[in-house]
């Protein structure tokens, strides 16, 4: 049977484009424009969908966004607003939270046991005896509300983020909010328009012809605006501190869904007013509804909504309800007049409304029951910038109360009035608004140093002097003289709030979070003022005392999906990358690098660098052109060691510690002139290194002259390292003497490598082999890395990755800040020794550094060898008390050697266990201890230094 | 996300810089004893009021510098370079 009505004058269905999908797997065809409830009840459907927790039947009740009726699976998205959301060709759409089905649900006995799930139930029922509790659990799942999560598909695939800076934010398209763009973008503001629904025109897109009419002018007005941008199908989620405003589109060209971030001068609140359901017995059965779904089902989608109706009407919207039913041939068999009093008591039905007795003591015979009993203000946006609404007993409804300059309210949220008086009140406060967004522009402009003077003036400030909207008497219509739902999406009743308030809860926010009253899908658009109203009758006090509950972001629900959006991740890559990716190499993704690990065997790589010569990448290392007359005072900051008396033409090795005395980095520096330095250090450290040394420089040694320059990516770096490297670098370095004497270790010399000028080299040694390593400007390093390759083929040169590099400092001894220290690691941990000078009248962390070295139990790092020389240790196993389980250290790194053929370990253990020889238990990830031995060096291989010393 | 002003870059997002917090002068290493050290590492006033801090331009002009902020309602005065 089909509830599709002839051509309506408003509708905006496109009856020349029709939409097949399926209900609950049967075909039915919709129209374009329809929504999916809006298809779905022309097709004669009267039931949506169950309730949450007794099951009932439910139909359509507000025919928007937030009825609590219409969740539906859509495919593989779950939990789809049928009300709101546009119908598509090839939609599978079926109903959620039923089992087995939506006409014979299991759920249903619910009802019958309803006294175990009133209010607080999940505390009262669930709680004993707890060995019972994940039975509970695994059977409460089977009867929780929602849709089917397809763990095979992605719902969406893209997402995306979008960043906007208007003058003016419009949360709102209707009268009052189009008006306000208007006037907003005509007075030099530009404007973010933003309609929740699919089209501007707000209520008047239901209204009368002179509404519909005058609608669509402004809405081609605002279309038209160069200043505007309208964005509809897309809702204004939060607000937050200093405008930041959230708001979610929907139906993106590139994206389904699409987060943007607002920072809005001066944000206007339009979003018009929510209808409130009325409370009595029997009010969720299908056939209920309210007046403006009534009016939306027939004059936007020509859907025949019942055909015996009984109006209740406390307000005009009801009562144009009555007009809009009469002239579409609905039998209206009687009309409550809610200002003298008449009301409904309570109907009667199951799948659809069949009675429904008056309080006059009538029973009438009717299948469609209409209520239009008042509004509820959605002041979230205005909560969310801190206003506490206000009850009108008047009005009947709340009222903001007081608002930041920066965020303006306009439309029915602040009273009523005619079409063109709440546009009037729009207008008046899109002038107000571009005065204060545009004052903002201009002190915004005047704070930017390189154009502190703008070229226009700054407004003057413009009183408010809006004319307020009246606010119109209306009855306070909350419940009848029967229990009926106040919230549908939770399954909470007047009883369960008044039986609430009897058990003690009896504050709103109490009250809420016991009964879960307004904590659904709706969020408290149709549930806050009822429940309210209900409290304050059972406390026996105003409504005015109750307050109300706070409203919090977010307005309308968010998908993870568009707060993840698109990851913007930038991964660094050196100069030679594409070089390593043609060659094999596997990446390894480090902090924001991307690293070659090994190009196929990493035990092989590092064997030729033991044996011949070998090439590796060191790009990310952090890298600091350092200038001026005072570095070294900034060195001997910065660093624990001496620095002073550092000659031009060397190195040295350096470690830093924070305030606190923890290690923090450590990294060589080189003196290349009277004032250039150049200082490394780690890869993941070079940010924070660069920045605490521009603190000190700004902050606390502004005298000093220093220029920080991070060369890090400008300088390519490659380190030559293995018996092998001086014979190779002697091939193609032309102007620096090589040999033993003339550039000995941890020294650093300037010169043509390849042809390349302007390279600095300095000799150091992290694989333990004579080694050098070479920076060149990233231009030309591609160059110099094929020549070394090709230049050293017959000395078996080749690249060696980040793991052989790791294999060979690891036999070392050389301890990877982060890796083999930690975050509670101080100076002595790591074995510093006689690096660290106390004796300087400031460094970093000094006093912490000299109260670390007067204490005797903190752990000491020391090189490990396990007894069983095929044992690997997991990096990270715990080094255990011998006959208990008393935590005494732990691996912090381990490999097996291929230089000595067994693993070799750095470990972290307690100062009882430091000396040479100490025996110690090591507990595997599988539960095995296995017994190794403290060494007297963290070195394994060559801990004098003869390979890197030649 | 706040708006800080940068004394460079005009006002920026506050994920553009760095909040170094609390303005906390620092002691004399070589004649603070660990007590003051320590107060001076770890102890914060974090009043619901007007507090001094700093901020790192990290994203822009690399400038630290100082405001002024309410913590309770996040409004901004008074800004100058360190």
């Amino acid at each position: 049977m089909s509830n599709r009505l002839t051509a309506q004058p408003g509708e905006i269905i496109d009856r020349s484009t029709s939409l097949s999908f399926t209900w609950n797997g049967k075909a039915v065809t919709g129209y374009q424009g329809d929504t999916i409830a809006s298809a779905i009840a022309a097709s004669g459907v009267d039931v949506f969908g169950r309730s949450m927790k007794y099951h009932r039947k439910r139909g359509i009740l507000t025919a928007d966004h937030w009825d609590p009726n219409l969740f539906v699976q859509v495919g593989d998205e779950p939990n789809v607003r049928a009300g709101s959301r546009r119908l598509e060709a090839g939609m599978e759409v079926s109903t959620q939270n039923v089992w087995p089905s939506l006409e014979f649900d299991l759920g249903a006995a619910n009802q019958l046991v309803g006294r175990f799930l009133s209010s607080g139930f999940y505390y009262k029922t669930f709680m004993r005896p707890k060995f019972l509790w994940p039975l509970y659990q695994k059977v409460l799942k089977k009867f929780a509300p929602g849709g089917r999560i397809h763990w095979e598909t992605s719902t969406h695939g893209a997402y995306d983020k979008r960043y906007v800076h208007p003058d003016v934010l419009v949360a709102g398209g209707g009268p009052a909010g189009m008006g306000a763009a208007l006037a907003a973008a005509d007075n030099g503001a530009s404007v973010l328009l933003v309609e929740q629904y699919g089209d501007l025109g707000g209520h008047l897109l239901w209204g009368n012809e002179d509404q519909r009419a005058h609608g669509a002018d402004l809405a081609a007005s605002c279309r038209a605006h160069d200043n505007i941008e309208v964005l509809v199908d897309s809702t204004v989620t939060g607000r937050y501190d200093h405008n930041w405003i959230s708001i979610m589109q929907r139906s993106h060209d590139i994206a389904p869904e699409r987060l943007i971030k607002a920072r809005a001068g001066v944000m206007v609140v339009a979003p018009g007013l929510v209808e409130r359901p009325y409370v009595f017995a029997g009010n969720d059965t299908p056939g209920v509804m309210l007046s403006g779904a009534t009016r939306r089902l027939i004059n936007l989608w020509a859907v025949k909504p019942g055909n015996r109706a009984v109006v209740m009407s406390a307000n005009a919207d009801g009562d144009a309800a009555v007009g809009d039913l009469k002239r579409v041939g609905v039998e209206v068999v009687a009309v409550l007049d809610a200002r003298k009093g008449e009301s409904i008591v309570c109907v009667a039905g199951k799948s659809r409304v069949s009675k429904v007795v008056l309080n006059d003591g009538r029973t009438l015979n009717a299948d469609l029951v209409v209520t239009a009993t008042g509004w509820t203000a959605p002041t979230s946006l205005l909560n969310m910038a801190g206003d506490r609404p206000v009850y009108d007993a008047t009005a009947a409804r709340y009222f903001s109360n007081s608002l930041p300059s920066n965020i303006l309210a306009t439309g029915g949220i602040t009273g009523d009035g005619s079409t063109a008086e709440l546009e009037a009140h729009g207008r008046a406060t899109g002038v107000l608004a571009a005065n204060r967004a545009l004052r903002r522009r201009h002190d915004r402009v005047a704070q930017t140093a390189r154009s502190n003077d703008p070229a226009w003036d700054k407004p003057a400030e413009m009183a408010d002097s809006r004319t307020p909207l009246n606010r119109v008497p209306h009855p306070e219509c909350y419940r009848s003289t029967t229990h009926g739902m106040v919230d549908f999406s939770e399954d909470v009743s007047s009883k369960d709030l008044i039986q609430a308030s009897k058990e003690g809860f009896d504050s709103i926010e109490l009250m809420k979070r016991y009964t879960t009253v307004t904590m659904g899908p709706s969020q408290g658009k149709l549930e806050t003022v009822n429940a309210a109203a209900v409290l304050a009758e059972a406390n026996q006090v105003s409504m005015a005392e109750i307050g109300t509950t706070v409203w919090r972001p977010p307005f309308a629900p968010i998908t993870l999906g568009a707060l993840a959006g698109r990851i913007h991740e930038p991964v660094r890559r050196s100069a030679l990358q594409d070089w390593h990716d043609a060659h094999g190499a596997a990446p390894l993704l480090a902090g924001q690098w991307v690293r070659p690990d090994h190009y196929g065997d990493p035990m092989e790589e590092a064997d030729n660098v033991r044996n011949n010569v070998g090439l590796i990448d060191v790009t990310p290392l952090g890298k600091l052109d350092l200038r001026g007359p005072d570095v070294s005072k900034l060195l001997e900051l910065v660093y624990v060691n001496k620095w002073s008396k550092l000659d031009i033409g060397r190195v040295r090795y350096g470690t830093m510690v924070a305030e606190d005395g923890v290690v923090s980095d450590d990294g060589v520096t080189g003196r290349l002139g009277e004032y250039h330095w150049l200082m490394t250090c780690t890869s993941s450290g070079a940010g924070a290194v660069w920045e605490m040394l521009e603190d000190w420089l700004q902050t606390y040694r502004p005298e000093w002259q220093v220029h920080v320059t991070a060369v890090t990516g400008g300088l390519t770096s490659i380190n030559v390292a293995g018996p092998h490297s001086r014979t190779l670098l002697e091939r193609i370095v032309e102007d620096v003497d090589l040999s033993a004497d003339a550039f000995p270790y941890f020294s650093v010399r300037q010169g043509t490598v390849a042809g390349v000028s302007d390279c600095i080299i300095w000799r150091i040694g992290f694989t333990g082999e004579l080694s050098y390593e070479v920076h060149v400007p990233s231009g030309h390093a591609l160059h110099v890395w094929e020549e070394l390759l090709a230049q050293g083929e017959d000395l078996g040169c080749r690249p060696f990755g980040v793991e052989a590099q790791r294999i060979l400092r690891l036999e070392k001894g050389h301890y990877i800040v982060g890796q083999d220290t930690d975050g509670l690691s101080k100076a002595p941990t790591a074995g510093l020794g006689g690096l660290v000078k106390l004796d300087k009248p400031d460094t970093i962390g000094l006093p912490e550094l000299k109260a670390a070295y007067e204490r005797t139990d903190l752990p000491i790092l020391v090189g490990v060898q396990t007894d069983d020389p095929e044992i690997v240790p997991e990096e990270a196993a715990q080094i255990v008390d011998g006959g208990s389980n008393t935590i005494l250290g732990r691996i912090t790194s381990s490999r097996m050697s291929p230089t000595l053929g067994r693993s070799v370990c750095l470990a972290q253990v307690d100062p009882s266990l430091a000396a040479a020889g100490s025996s110690i238990t090591v507990l595997l990830a599988d539960g095995r201890r296995v017994t190794a031995t403290v060494q007297e060096h963290h070195a394994h291989v060559d801990p004098e230094g003869a390979r890197q010393r030649v | 996300m706040i708006v800080v002003p940068c004394p460079n870059c005009g006002p920026r997002n506050s994920g553009d810089l760095r909040n170094c917090g609390e303005l906390v002068p620092r002691p004399d290493p070589s004649a603070a004893s660990l007590i003051e050290w320590r107060e001076y590492l770890y102890m914060r006033k974090n009043p619901a009021d007007w507090v001094t801090e700093t901020w790192y331009c990290r994203g822009g002009c690399r400038r630290y510098f100082t405001i002024e902020r309410n913590t309770a309602t996040n409004e901004i005065r008074g800004q100058e370079a360190s």
